[in-house]
């Protein structure tokens, strides 16, 4: 089958790729874009490692229609930074030692992400809800609650 | 991909089936196309806005199939249904599974579509066609058709529960759930509609308790009955989540707690 053309916005820059029929964002994104910050986890919505925000709203891109991007305002963890300056939730990430592996990590600050544009000051069963999509095997999830809050509180966790 | 922009349009389109599905959130379809397909074909894609549409409708909610768990939760209408919409995966999957796509999610998803038939929504189709969600769901793989909503009944937060059971909190899948519409008038519970998740191969009515308390003031010895009698005809799941001894033990004891927090 012919590949489809889709143009979206990745990290407020405009993109315009050719994707397979029935494919998913994910694909498009990493073997597409060459942003290969989201991850490939489970692919049934289960990991939460494909975390991507679309139109500001989290969204697993694994199971998202690439065709469906259409449009659309991506953002991946590699659009966090600006420069050399690193986003508030990677500085509480690393500096609370939040990721082991580091595989759920980009899942994890998109979701993290999400919550603080819309609620810069959750509580912690607001961080822990917004968390509850995204799976970490390796830390027990206490250091990545404890980093975003920190992040939200501007010192390091 | 044939993708539906008005669903006026519907009837152009194949019929949906094995190798012909319908996308909306993407978590049933992508997920089988990530693992192979399946057979599907063909997918078709409705991007008719009005589909998200949530709205007052008679005295009830009409609920347009491509509106998201995201939309139910942030509907101050159908406050009574939160709970249900709540315990659905996580946020990005609150933002993408659709209400449309639960009527047809198998165990061990599903819930909120069982929340519904407690509810005792009726299913509207995109022909025009509208029936009760038990029946929907009694011909669920056999009939072919789009749905394009669902209306519920105006409800009072008070008088509707709704419980699931995983082993991990706050995101795990369903060992089975509950959901109870309990209107009272004069110190009685009128009629009566309790549902259960992961009792059969789709949502199914706890008949017997309800029978055991409608009519009835909701004491301990309603109670009672309703326990005892709330596996009749129902045919708990086996499967790798619980075995189906599990599930006969634990269902009255769910049903209990969730009906002594309403006394």
């Amino acid at each position: 089958m012919p590949k489809i053309p889709v143009r979206f916005t990745l990290n407020e820059a405009e993109v315009g790729l050719f994707v397979e029929p029935q494919s998913n964002l994910l694909e498009a994104l990493r073997r597409g874009a060459g942003d290969l910050s989201p991850k490939y986890g489970c692919g049934q919505g289960t990991c939460g490692a494909c975390t991507v925000l679309i139109d500001g709203e989290p969204h697993l891109s694994c199971l998202t229609l690439a065709e469906a991007a259409e449009g659309r305002r991506i953002e991946t963890t590699a659009g966090l930074a600006q420069g050399s300056s690193l986003h508030a939730l990677q500085t509480a990430f690393i500096e609370g030692f939040a990721a082991q592996c580091g595989y759920c990590t980009p899942g994890m600050l998109m979701a993290a992400k999400a919550l603080l544009d819309r609620n810069p000051r959750p509580s912690r069963e607001e961080v822990i809800d917004a968390i509850s999509g995204n799976l970490c095997r390796c830390t027990g999830y206490e250091p990545i609650v404890d980093a975003i809050l920190a992040a939200t509180e501007g010192r390091a966790a | 991909m044939i993708e539906i922009e008005r669903l006026d349009d519907v009837a152009r389109a194949p019929a949906p089936g094995p190798d012909v599905r319908v996308l909306a959130g993407g978590t049933l379809v992508m997920r089988a196309l990530n693992y192979g397909g399946h057979g599907i074909g063909r997918i078709l894609r409705l991007t008719d806005p009005a589909l998200r549409e949530i709205h007052s409708e008679g005295g009830g909610v009409r609920i347009g199939a491509a509106a998201t768990m995201a939309d139910v939760l942030a509907a101050p209408d159908l406050a009574a249904l939160h709970p249900a919409a709540q315990v659905v995966g996580g946020p990005a999957i609150r933002n993408m599974a659709t209400v449309g796509g639960n009527l047809f999610a198998p165990h061990p998803y599903g819930d909120f579509a069982m929340a519904l038939l407690a509810a005792n929504a009726q299913v509207h189709w995109a022909d025009g066609r509208a029936e009760p969600i038990e029946a929907m769901l009694g011909a669920r793989g056999r009939s072919a058709g789009i749905v394009a909503a669902v209306t519920v009944p105006r409800l009072q937060h008070s008088e509707f529960r709704f419980r699931k059971v995983s082993r991990t909190k706050p995101k795990g899948v369903s060992l089975m759930s509950i959901a109870a519409h309990l209107p009272r008038a004069g110190g009685r519970l009128g009629d009566v509609r309790i549902g259960f998740g992961a009792m059969g191969d789709r949502p199914l009515r706890a008949t017997g308790a309800e029978q055991a308390l409608s009519g009835r003031s909701l004491d301990p010895a309603a109670i009672d009955a309703a326990c005892a009698a709330c596996l009749d005809g129902l045919a708990p799941a086996d499967d790798p989540l619980a075995s189906e001894w599990y599930r006969r033990q634990v269902a009255p004891i769910h049903l209990r707690r969730l009906l002594e927090e309403v006394r």
